[in-house]
């Protein structure tokens, strides 16, 4: 066990775990925008709209993220069309090519998980409101909202977790987050274990502030007791 | 299309030999997963302080660090590890080992974390009751496992198996980082020689979906199975 190299390799990958935390939560925020977006469309009575919105899901679900990154990092600058717009500023970005796939891959997850919230809120509570003379707009943002973020907050505490750690796949296009230089610094070194208790406690110990977070945010959201 | 027939011109046949590997190097990290499950999920559910803390930490440890991580764990630290080992029995050579063992056991283990959260999910959630029955009925430890509590923790567990195994299957595409000729390495190296990644990275994502829809299709029709009188 060399004690020095965790020592003296901590503060290079707490620096790292910056742009580990930059990448969740920019994508977390995407994520969650266009999540919103495509559960509202899942419930869409108008079946084009639907099935649109299952296919979405259902693609970046049943992919690898991996592919998903190689696809819009590699694949997209091939398009001849795409290097003459604006969107070539943004896709010649390691950063935002992975802020893009992540987006996407974790608004798909997020839909699903709003929408089995939507769908588990009673009728009754709706048909209440109505009786009550509520219209479908206060509705809808002072009954069905707030009982879906708690319905949702466990399944969504969960894709927060799983998200950060996939964004250790943006150190495959080349970023140098807290598993770009975890592995950069086994590369030198050839001490693995060293590196992965230092690296792997860094992300336990994020595990844990979100996990608590959340259990905190459900506390606050429960009106059962 | 030409760059995906089969033949010396395409990469139809590679990719093709690429997808069973990729389902080869699941379905082992899938076993090797039902085995540190079967280790472990006793460990959980026993009343040992010491035991529960083992298993507690496999799991937390495995399901709050990236696959990535592991993986290069296992990539760069498995050979040092094994001739650790070797050379206790005096075995001093250096020893090389294939990227499919460490890629299906690294994979393996992180897919066991899942396994055993669902078979302790499973194994709580069966009646006490029917544990009670099985000791009046006169049946050994051996029957009362096999018989009565297997059968019902399956019905139970399959529907969380098979997300277990849709994440092991994804999970196979980051061995591609070890060299390990699955999809992903192959439409990498198709991509980098034929310089038509969007091509061969959305044919790859063709695949998996293809490999995804498959399994779930298998997995219904072994859910009816196991439901039968329910």
């Amino acid at each position: 066990m060399d004690i020095e190299l965790m020592i003296s390799s901590f503060p290079k990958l707490l620096s790292a775990t910056i742009i580990t935390l930059k990448l969740l939560s920019v994508s977390l925020i995407f994520g969650l925008f266009i999540g919103l977006i495509f559960a509202i469309l899942r419930l869409n009575k108008n079946i084009f709209i639907n099935k649109f919105a299952y296919g979405y899901s259902y693609l970046f679900r049943g992919t690898p993220l991996l592919v998903q990154i190689f696809i819009i990092y590699f694949g997209l600058g091939q398009i001849e069309y795409l290097r003459s717009t604006f969107l070539w500023v943004v896709l010649k970005e390691p950063y935002w090519c992975a802020i893009i796939a992540f987006a996407l891959n974790t608004g798909a997850y997020t839909s699903e998980i709003l929408r089995s919230a939507f769908q588990t809120i009673k009728p009754g509570i709706i048909e209440a409101g109505k009786s009550l003379g509520i219209s479908n707009k206060i509705i809808f943002y002072k009954i069905q909202i707030p009982i879906a973020i708690r319905q949702s907050l466990p399944a969504y505490g969960n894709e927060i977790i799983l998200m950060m750690k996939g964004t250790s796949l943006a150190s495959t296009v080349t970023l140098m987050d807290l598993t770009g230089v975890a592995k950069y610094i086994i590369s030198t070194t050839f001490k693995p274990i060293e590196v992965f208790i230092v690296a792997g406690g860094i992300y336990l110990f994020m595990t844990f502030i979100i996990h608590n977070l959340i259990k905190l945010l459900e506390r606050k959201y429960s009106f059962s007791e | 299309m030409e760059l995906l027939s089969f033949g010396k011109t395409g990469w139809g046949d590679e990719l093709f030999i690429a997808t069973l590997m990729t389902v080869a190097v699941a379905i082992t990290a899938m076993l090797i997963g039902f085995f540190f499950a079967l280790l472990f999920t006793p460990l959980k559910l026993s009343k040992n302080k010491f035991l529960n803390f083992i298993a507690n930490s496999y799991t937390t440890i495995i399901r709050g660090v990236p696959e990535l991580l592991v993986i290069y764990l296992f990539f760069f630290g498995g050979t040092g590890a094994v001739m650790f080992v070797a050379s206790i029995f005096g075995y001093n050579e250096y020893i090389e080992i294939n990227a499919f063992i460490t890629g299906a056991f690294a994979i393996g283990i992180i897919s066991g974390a899942y396994s055993t959260e669902v078979f302790r999910g499973a194994i709580q959630s069966i009646d006490k009751g029917q544990f009670e029955a099985s000791k009046v009925l006169g049946l050994n430890k051996f029957g009362q496992f096999f018989r009565i509590i297997l059968p019902q923790t399956l019905r139970l567990a399959i529907p969380n198996l098979s997300n277990v195994w849709q994440i092991t299957l994804k999970d196979t595409s980051l061995i591609s980082v070890t060299g390990l000729v699955e999809i992903m390495r192959q439409s990498y190296i198709a991509a980098g020689s034929t310089r038509d990644p969007l091509l061969f990275y959305s044919f790859a994502a063709v695949l998996y979906l293809m490999l995804t829809f498959l399994s779930m299709k298998l997995i219904n029709r072994l859910e009816t199975k196991y439901s039968r009188g329910y």
